[in-house]
């Protein structure tokens, strides 16, 4: 699954980040694979998402997130 | 003397590094600009130990050394050319000690350019609270540096780091790790190409997508045999960097730091859940937004009563004290009136550089974002837009130079032009006055009737900004990438020192900036006000005095009309009549057209103006406000700044673009003459048609 479909408070896995849509920045700010992700809040029409990233909080809007795959603990 | 050591603070945005800065500097700073760019450049003196001094830059913030914006290009150009003034001995990295894994990132960056580096982990003061221990002597013999743990709100290890930098020279330079292995043959070939450079440099000039300083770039040009990869190519290669960096400073950090998860508390999410909610997070940026303003107006009146009331005295004071003559009118009318029209409005000025100071020191800012992205890009705009936007209530230079961190360039040229809209801190003086004329006195819902005017200006001023980003979308066609990337850091508690620096920085910075130009304007005009051509003018007391010959009026009377008579045959007056035609439909007269002419240098000018030409020949002691409300219409009778002619001018100047400084940064930052003309022609247009209407509607 992306990143986008998760729910608020879920956490995940990064498990591959699409290197072609995702910035740079991003990724030396953390969303690496291999790092958890947790969706802490969601602004209206879930969007840009609020996401703790192994430590790092930050917000990125839902075109970016659906180009990070992830998943979940319990699958 | 000693020579002094030569240091740069570099670090992540958020890290407190400001906060050093001001520790190591106090008070011995200057805030100026790179040479050519609008980045600001903060550099200043410390005192070490032993008589040495360190010369310290506070670079801006940057997560890494791959720049994607100018300010985080300063960065990287200061470290790569050995040759600037300013190049570095020393390089202070300042982290925080909650976010160390990404901090150390760019730390082992810098440390690949061999340049001496000391590793500040800031906030120690959160650590016992967050669960964390540091095995500091194991860390400093990885990352081979020296570690300086303090705290800048404790003010703890700050003599410490001091002993660190006058040591510098027994710092290691030595790499943390081999960047070159994610592609050796490549970086074989460019070692043989160049023998000459250090490897990672060219390997940063090479992967920059922003153009650099002359001399490196050239070298890969002259070079034919080499060949460079192609963009994605060098995209996969950075990242296969990031990742291999990640891998070393996991590594480091798995012996070198323990997290206690049980005993960290975090506060953080406990806010966000409320600050960024759906309903409750606008609830409350809209009651913080309206306790702004509320306090702006109601904080600031009482300092700005004394001050309106002392520099009229003084005038006063300055007639009767010094001997009569044009040098003691030039003092008491031209220059003590013009620098009174811009002394007054330090209060408001310094009150709303606090609250802004407040709300990005909190970190409530990054919050703000986050809430409004959504809501902005309907307009074409980003939710970092929010923040030009507000800084732009301050003033619309660095506000538009705030704009640098907005990804996508369509984004960011919309907030460019639309920033001017929103109600700069030079436009409060005409708002203040004149609201003061027109509008009564009185409350509701303990709000008073003057405060919520005010609050409407700058609502008008956001809804113009919006609704013209709106139109600006759907016209500009400009394709471009848009990412959105925006740290939430940790709720902190703003130090009281660095507020009270911004505050003291930005208000000299507007009194001086505007002061110069007020005060040249006020005695140019204070001359033209004062001389005047031909018979009209120079014998204006034997026409005077005959006409009005036969009425017999006493004394006070008849200077009164033969000096309003100099006045309007003065070289202003003649210019101010020339005018008049344009802007009598609007409901003003000639002074009023002088001083809106004078404002399109800068808008402040509109009162130190009206407080020149008005002070010009009147003996009383009188303050600026007084003499307004005196003024007479010259057509209609009755008062001038009546409310419909009070409310023309209130639009229009909330509408108008009359600021050189900010074309000329709109200018800069957008590379051509045409944006800025555009603004200029069309903001000051529709300025001119809503007063018109304004004024016909209401008179």
């Amino acid at each position: 699954m992306t990143l986008a479909e998760l729910k608020r408070g879920q956490q995940g896995t990064i498990t591959d980040v699409s290197s072609i849509h995702i910035p740079l920045k991003l990724l030396e700010m953390g969303c690496l694979p291999g790092n958890l992700v947790e969706l802490v809040q969601v602004a209206p029409f879930a969007d840009p998402m609020y996401l703790n990233i192994n430590g790092t909080h930050l917000a990125i809007r839902k075109e970016t997130a659906i180009h990070i795959i992830i998943e979940t603990a319990h699958e | 003397m000693s020579k002094q050591i030569n240091v740069a603070l570099i670090g992540n945005p958020n890290t407190g590094k400001t906060s050093v800065f001001n520790a190591l500097t106090g008070l011995n700073q200057k805030v100026g600009n790179y040479p050519g760019i609008t980045v600001e450049k903060k550099e200043g003196i410390c005192k070490l130990p032993r008589g040495v001094k360190a010369h310290i830059i506070d670079l801006p913030g940057t997560y890494s050394l791959n720049a994607s914006s100018l300010d985080e290009n300063v960065v990287i150009e200061l470290l790569l050319n050995k040759n600037d003034k300013d190049y570095p001995d020393l390089a202070v990295v300042v982290s925080d000690v909650e976010n160390l894994k990404r901090n150390l990132l760019l730390f082992t960056q810098i440390k690949d350019l061999k340049i001496p580096t000391i590793l500040v982990i800031n906030m120690s003061d959160r650590m016992a609270y967050k669960g964390i221990s540091l095995d500091i002597d194991y860390l400093e013999q990885e990352l081979k540096t020296k570690i300086a743990l303090i705290s800048t709100r404790k003010n703890k290890g700050i003599n410490e780091l001091k002993e660190l930098i006058t040591h510098f020279k027994e710092l290691s330079t030595e790499p943390c790790l081999d960047a070159s292995t994610i592609d050796k043959a490549y970086f074989e070939n460019l070692r043989k190409a160049f023998p000459n450079q250090l490897l990672y440099k060219l390997w940063l000039v090479i992967t920059q997508d922003v153009n650099f300083g002359k001399t490196d770039r050239k070298t890969f040009e002259a070079v034919e045999d080499f060949k460079t990869k192609s963009k994605t190519d060098l995209k996969r290669l950075q990242q296969k960097e990031t990742i291999k960096r990640y891998q070393f400073i996991n590594e480091t950090l798995k012996l070198g730091q323990t997290i206690d998860l049980k005993s960290a508390k975090d506060l953080r999410i406990k806010l966000d859940r409320i600050l960024t909610h759906k309903v409750w997070g606008y609830l409350i940026f809209g009651v913080i937004l309206l306790t702004i303003f509320q306090a702006i107006y109601d904080w600031s009146s009482i300092p700005m009563d004394f001050i309106d009331s002392s520099f009229a005295s003084l005038s006063e004071w300055t007639k009767n004290t010094l001997p009569e003559g044009a040098f003691t009118n030039l003092l008491a009318e031209g220059i003590i009136s013009g620098l009174g029209g811009i002394v007054i409005f330090i209060p408001q000025i310094a009150f709303l550089f606090l609250f802004i100071s407040i709300l990005e020191e909190s970190g409530y800012m990054s919050r703000v974002v986050f809430l409004m992205d959504r809501i902005m890009r309907r307009f074409g705009l980003s939710g970092k837009s929010v923040v030009p936007l507000i800084s732009g209530t301050a003033c619309a230079i660095p506000a538009i130079m705030a704009t640098r961190n907005i990804e996508s360039w369509k984004e960011r040229l919309i907030t460019i032009l639309v920033t001017p809209f929103t109600t700069c801190s030079a436009r409060l003086p005409v708002y203040l006055i004149i609201i003061a004329l027109v509008i009564p006195e009185g409350r509701i819902l303990g709000l008073s009737y003057q405060a919520l005017t005010l609050m409407l200006l700058y609502l008008i001023g956001f809804g113009a900004a919006v609704g013209s980003a709106w139109i600006l979308n759907k016209i500009l066609k400009i394709k471009s990438k848009s990412f959105f990337v925006v740290e939430m850091p940790n709720y902190k508690l703003p130090l009281f020192k660095n507020v009270a620096l911004t505050v003291l920085e930005k208000t000299k910075a507007f009194v001086f900036g505007a002061g110069k130009i007020i005060l040249a304007i006020s005695i140019v005009l204070w001359f033209l006000a004062s001389y005047g051509p031909g018979d009209n003018f120079n014998n204006a007391e034997s026409i005077v005095t005959e006409k009005f010959a036969s009425e017999n009026l006493p004394e006070d009377e008849l200077n009164e009309k033969i000096e309003s008579h100099k006045l309007e045959h003065s070289f202003i007056g003649i210019a101010g009549h020339a005018i008049e035609p344009a802007i009598r439909p609007l409901g003003y007269d000639w002074k009023i057209g002088i001083a809106i002419v004078s404002s399109f240098a800068a808008r402040e000018v509109f009162v130190g103006t009206l407080a020149t030409i008005y002070s010009v020949g009147s003996d009383e002691e009188e303050t600026i406000k007084n003499r307004m409300a005196g003024e007479v219409n010259p057509i209609l009778g009755g008062p001038l700044f009546n409310f419909a002619s009070g409310i023309s001018l209130l639009l229009f100047y909330a509408f108008a673009m009359q600021c050189m400084s900010t074309l000329a940064v709109v200018k800069k930052e957008t590379n051509s003459w045409k944006w800025p003309m555009y603004q200029l022609v069309i903001m000051s247009g529709f300025a001119y048609i809503v007063a018109l209407i304004a004024y016909q509607v209401l008179k």
